[in-house]
């Protein structure tokens, strides 16, 4: 019978935690014992099997189902990481709430009646005239109010949330424009502002 | 691996959702394959595999992130099947044949290079035979042979994740691998 420090060495052989002199041992032994042999063939065989065996793979949902039982995720890591994912889309975002934000705020604040200061103008209950035979200078705006043309306007008129009357003898040199709707209202703001845009870099040219 | 595994749990610590999903990917076959041959029952293994993954995430502030993470959660995950061992009936080798073929339809579906229908089906039987010595050692065997040779780890990272003495893991995994020879010998 084979002493059990064989087998012992065996398994430290198949630990990969044998130092050589005790591995020569080994392998003296088991080439003059054909019964140590054979187990240690088992033993090698046996491990050979288990490792076979090791490929099984987890569902194709179990991630999608691990992260639908977790608690709840914080609101704010949320939008941290959708900014970061998308800082264009949320810099767009932004930009544009703020925007309409300002562009309602105004358009709510321009409700109350008002119309550029000109000479010759006469104002009767939110309605502006340009009477017979009178001639303004410069351009007219009107807000929230009725514009009625009799006489001369040399220059732009603008009308805003209201109506206009060019009467038949009435005459305006520049161009006329009504503003009713919010949209039409953006529009004339952001040409009012390129407007202004272009002034500013034109000055400088004319001076 | 390690580097962006770290980087993740940062994230995740921060409580960030998707990248504990990048982690789930990484770690989800291994963890499921442990419990799989720790329970020997696909549907026990995927519950079991699930609750390590929520527990980790759950625990992980108290997680030493010096440390390995997949050691950490290979611990959670060998504690949970234990558990669960204990727990069973006594009728548990019932259980173990039909593990076995459950074992066989997902092998089924692993395409192999040599799709020779008779030599596949040895392979299958052997497969299945050895999946139901596993199932039969005692549980302290069981989960250090299944984590040395289906895992692949090693002994250090094995007594980290049983939490035991080098020296006694060593000593389970010789019983286990000697028991397991007295079964296989005349596969």
């Amino acid at each position: 019978m084979c002493p059990e420090q064989i087998i012992e060495l065996m398994h430290e052989y198949l630990d990969e935690d044998i130092d050589q002199d005790k591995e020569q041992i080994l392998r003296e032994h088991l080439q003059s014992c054909n019964e140590c042999a054979l187990i240690f063939n088992e033993l090698k065989k046996t491990i050979a099997f288990v490792k076979s065996t090791s490929h099984v793979q987890a569902p194709a949902d179990f991630t999608a189902n691990v992260l639908s039982r977790l608690p709840k995720e914080k609101k704010k890591v949320w939008m941290q990481r959708w900014v970061k994912t998308h800082p264009l889309l949320a810099a767009a975002s932004l930009f544009f709430i703020l925007m309409m934000g300002s562009v309602f705020s105004t358009w709510n604040q321009d409700r109350e009646f008002s119309v550029s200061k000109q000479k010759n103008l006469v104002v009767k209950n939110n309605t502006v005239i340009v009477p017979k035979g009178e001639t303004v200078k410069g351009n007219v705006i009107v807000r929230n109010g009725k514009l009625k043309i009799e006489g001369e306007i040399q220059g732009d008129v603008t009308v805003i949330n209201g109506e206009k009357y060019l009467a038949s003898a009435g005459h305006v040199t520049g161009q006329i424009e009504e503003v009713n709707e919010v949209f039409d209202w953006i529009w004339y703001h952001m040409k009012k502002t390129a407007q202004e845009v272009v002034d500013i870099f034109d000055h400088p040219k004319t001076e | 691996m390690e580097a962006i595994v770290k980087k993740r749990i940062k994230q995740v610590i921060k409580g960030d959702q998707d990248a504990y999903g990048e982690i789930v990917e990484i770690y989800k076959n291994s963890v499921y394959q442990l419990c799989f041959r720790m329970l020997g029952n696909r549907h026990e293994a995927e519950d079991m595999a699930q609750e390590a993954f929520i527990r980790a995430f759950v625990n992980i502030k108290s997680f030493n992130q010096n440390l390995k993470f997949s050691t950490w959660l290979f611990r959670i995950a060998t504690n949970l099947c234990i558990d669960r061992m204990r727990k069973k009936k006594p009728d548990y080798y019932l259980d173990a044949d039909v593990a076995g073929t459950e074992g066989l339809n997902m092998y089924s579906q692993i395409p192999s290079d040599t799709p020779l229908p008779e030599k596949e089906l040895e392979s299958l039987e052997l497969q299945e035979a050895v999946q139901k010595e596993i199932l039969k050692l005692p549980e302290k065997y069981r989960s250090a042979i299944v984590l040395k040779y289906i895992e692949e780890l090693s002994l250090n990272e094995i007594s980290e994740i049983l939490d035991l003495p080098l020296g006694t893991v060593k000593t389970r995994i010789h019983r286990g691998r000697e028991a397991l020879r007295q079964q296989l010998r005349y596969v």
